[in-house]
């Protein structure tokens, strides 16, 4: 009889535990950003960007507790699909977060729409993601390629300039944010030239600088990032182009790249949906959260972590918590005003932010707010259909 | 295009041609010599890149005291090199070699990635190089590649005066068409080949650490210049210095001139080059190893 009651006892108590256990089962995140590589800053200051949101909201989005799967993605597409399998089959995650290269982002968009699994890519601009790739659990907290090019197109129009050249290397987010921005510069009745590219990660700009020089264009638009972006802008300047011909770029020309471009870069132009000093009571507020957590300044990619964890808190707030209506929570976040720190935007039909983008102007090692240079500007997500 | 722009395109595809000639003629003597199909050879040319970046601050005052460090280490290390690993395959089919130096990329590669890691690196130029010479109101020339194209034709020159002029190179070109020959006049022959192999490596790594000031330091740097490397060596011949040479500054104009003109199509002008002289002489221009 005793060792009846005990059993009873054990398994009632044993129900209880998996009854509780379901109710507050954390949601399972899969971070999947380069931890290691060219890409692994960028990488971790996504995941302090997301967590800090997280850890705002006091480490619950919705009422439910957050656990995290983290896989390095090595910035490697070759080894993309194996590495989301993994946090979809083997940890079962509930969303996926990621990733910064455009390539790897593309795997993970096409593993995350035969899974059904909710995908937010805080970087990867890749015009596909959110063109032919779109899909209704996929939505991008950053930005598409096009976006920041054809606003510099708008900028480079309105400053008087009527032939331009571009340069950039040839692969598929150069050609992207090339194609935005003749369109914003033809738009204003300029004229692109021509189109000087390299091979990725090709750094002898000689060749195409010499032919810079030769064609004398009004003004260059350039899209180099990292170590290239170093280079160039230094190159630029060692050729004396920079005092002739304005340099114009996308923001990724200057971010994280000023204090090793160093005088080269004063003073250049950029465009992008954010700007270091951006002087509003948000950004203030969130700069200053973010270095109190990190002891470190934040910048574009901690943005775009930050926006992705609000984008889920939106989706989740509007379903309570449920992420089996899978239908509330996408539609939740198409509808959502994401308060963030860049100033408020919301997400377009296809997934991408309808967001201002800012001319910024290279001083010491900031990017400064100068002006909006186009007011919500949503990229045309070609070929996109849901 | 004016008369000065061709002439600074001229000078980019001879700066660029020349240092490719570096690269390959250190391929194509390893080649033509052992018979060895050395796919490492563009991770000798990355160890340069990457020495000089870890040397340039030890060196900040003396470029050329660093570059003298670099060559000396490098040879040492392609010496030992050979010793312990291709002094074995020069016996095996070519297959097991391109196999077996294949592995040795990806060991260099892993070894890079932990020693200095996978970041794009920069290496400063010299002071005294520093700045560009100038040629009329907006053409300009940096001093820098003014410098390595300099550098490079000194070695060019030195190259063929030993392999042509010396009693080393005698043995060597000897050693090239018949190695029992040469063993059998008492030239220890595997000392030789030790020597022409850490020169190879020396002047792959030479042709990285000049590179570096000018194009980076960057993983993966190393495959791609094996890759024109190997077509250079088919188009000049395999094993001919001087097919070398002519076959690089082919290369350096055309990659050159393709980047500026054809520039959706310029990566595979080099490819249609090599075809074309293929066509019409399948041993390339000059015939070297029989």
């Amino acid at each position: 009889m005793k060792t009846l009651s005990t059993l009873t006892a054990a398994a009632l108590l044993g129900l209880a535990v998996n009854v509780h256990a379901q109710s507050a089962a954390p949601i399972k995140v899969g971070l999947m950003l380069p931890y290691t590589g060219t890409y692994a800053a960028l990488g971790n200051m996504i995941e302090n960007g997301f967590k800090l949101y997280v850890q705002e909201q006091g480490g619950k989005l919705a009422g439910r507790e957050i656990q995290y799967f983290k896989v390095d993605d090595e910035s490697e597409p070759s080894k993309a699909t194996d590495n989301v399998n993994k946090l979809i089959k083997r940890d079962q995650v509930d969303v996926l977060v990621g990733t910064v290269h455009s390539g790897v982002a593309l795997a993970m968009a096409k593993a995350a729409k035969e899974s059904n699994t909710l995908l937010i890519i805080p970087n990867a601009g890749a015009g596909a993601i959110t063109g032919p790739m779109c899909g209704p659990n996929i939505v991008r907290s950053s930005f598409s390629n096009w976006q920041p090019g054809y606003a510099m197109g708008v900028v480079a129009g309105q400053r008087g300039h009527k032939r331009a050249m571009t340069i950039t290397w040839n692969y598929a987010a150069g050609a992207e944010t090339v194609k935005g921005f003749t369109e914003g510069f033809e738009k204003g009745g300029g004229k692109v030239i021509k189109d000087l590219t390299l091979p990725f990660p090709n750094v002898e700009f000689q060749a195409l600088l010499t032919e810079i020089a030769a064609q004398k264009p009004d003004a260059v638009y350039a899209f180099f990032a990292g170590g290239g972006a170093v280079k160039f802008v230094k190159d630029y300047a060692a050729a004396g182009l920079n005092k002739s011909i304005p340099l114009y770029g996308p923001g990724f020309l200057t971010d994280g790249t000023l204090e090793a471009q160093g005088p080269a870069a004063q003073g250049l132009l950029t465009t992008l949906h954010y700007a270091d000093n951006l002087d509003t009571p948000r950004n203030n507020a969130f700069r200053k959260s973010f270095a109190l957590t990190y002891k470190t300044n934040a910048d574009v990619y901690a943005v775009q972590g930050y926006d992705a964890a609000q984008l889920l808190g939106a989706g989740l707030a509007a379903a309570k918590g449920d992420l089996g209506k899978r239908d509330v929570v996408t539609a939740a976040m198409r509808k959502a005003v994401v308060d963030s720190p860049r100033g408020k935007f919301t997400i377009s039909a296809a997934g991408n932010p309808v967001q201002d983008m800012y001319l910024r102007e290279a001083k010491g090692v900031n990017n400064e707010f100068k002006s909006i240079a186009v007011k919500s500007l949503s990229d045309p997500a070609q070929g996109c259909r849901m | 295009m004016d008369l000065a722009t061709f002439l600074v395109q001229c000078l980019n595809a001879v700066q660029y041609g020349l240092l490719l000639f570096l690269v390959a003629s250190g391929l194509t003597l390893i080649f033509g010599i052992m018979g060895v199909i050395n796919l490492a050879h563009g991770s000798f040319y990355m160890l340069g890149a990457y020495l000089a970046f870890v040397l340039a601050p030890f060196f900040a005052d003396s470029f050329l005291l660093m570059l003298l460090v670099g060559v000396a280490l490098s040879a040492v290390f392609g010496f030992v090199l050979e010793w312990v690993f291709f002094s074995f395959l020069y016996q095996r089919e070519h297959l097991q070699q391109v196999l077996m130096t294949y592995a040795l990329i990806l060991v260099f590669e892993e070894a890079r990635s932990m020693l200095v890691g996978n970041d794009v690196h920069g290496v400063p130029i010299p002071a005294w190089l520093a700045g560009s010479f100038e040629l009329g109101a907006l053409m300009s020339y940096p001093w820098y590649r003014l410098f390595a194209s300099a550098a490079c034709i000194v070695l060019a020159a030195l190259l063929y005066l030993v392999v042509h002029k010396t009693r080393l190179g005698m043995m060597i070109r000897a050693g090239a068409s018949n190695r029992d020959m040469v063993r059998g006049l008492g030239i220890d022959i595997t000392l030789l080949y030790r020597i022409v192999f850490a020169g190879g490596v020396a002047l792959a790594a030479l042709a990285g650490m000049i590179a570096a000031p000018m194009s980076s330091v960057y993983p993966g740097m190393g495959s791609s210049v094996l890759i024109i490397c190997f077509v250079v060596v088919v188009i000049g011949g395999i094993g001919s210095i001087t097919g070398a040479l002519v076959a690089s500054l082919l290369v350096g104009f055309v990659d050159t001139f393709g980047k500026v003109f054809f520039a959706e199509v310029s990566g595979i002008g080099v490819y249609l080059l090599m075809a074309i002289i293929l066509v019409w002489r399948p041993e390339g221009l000059m015939k070297g190893r029989a």
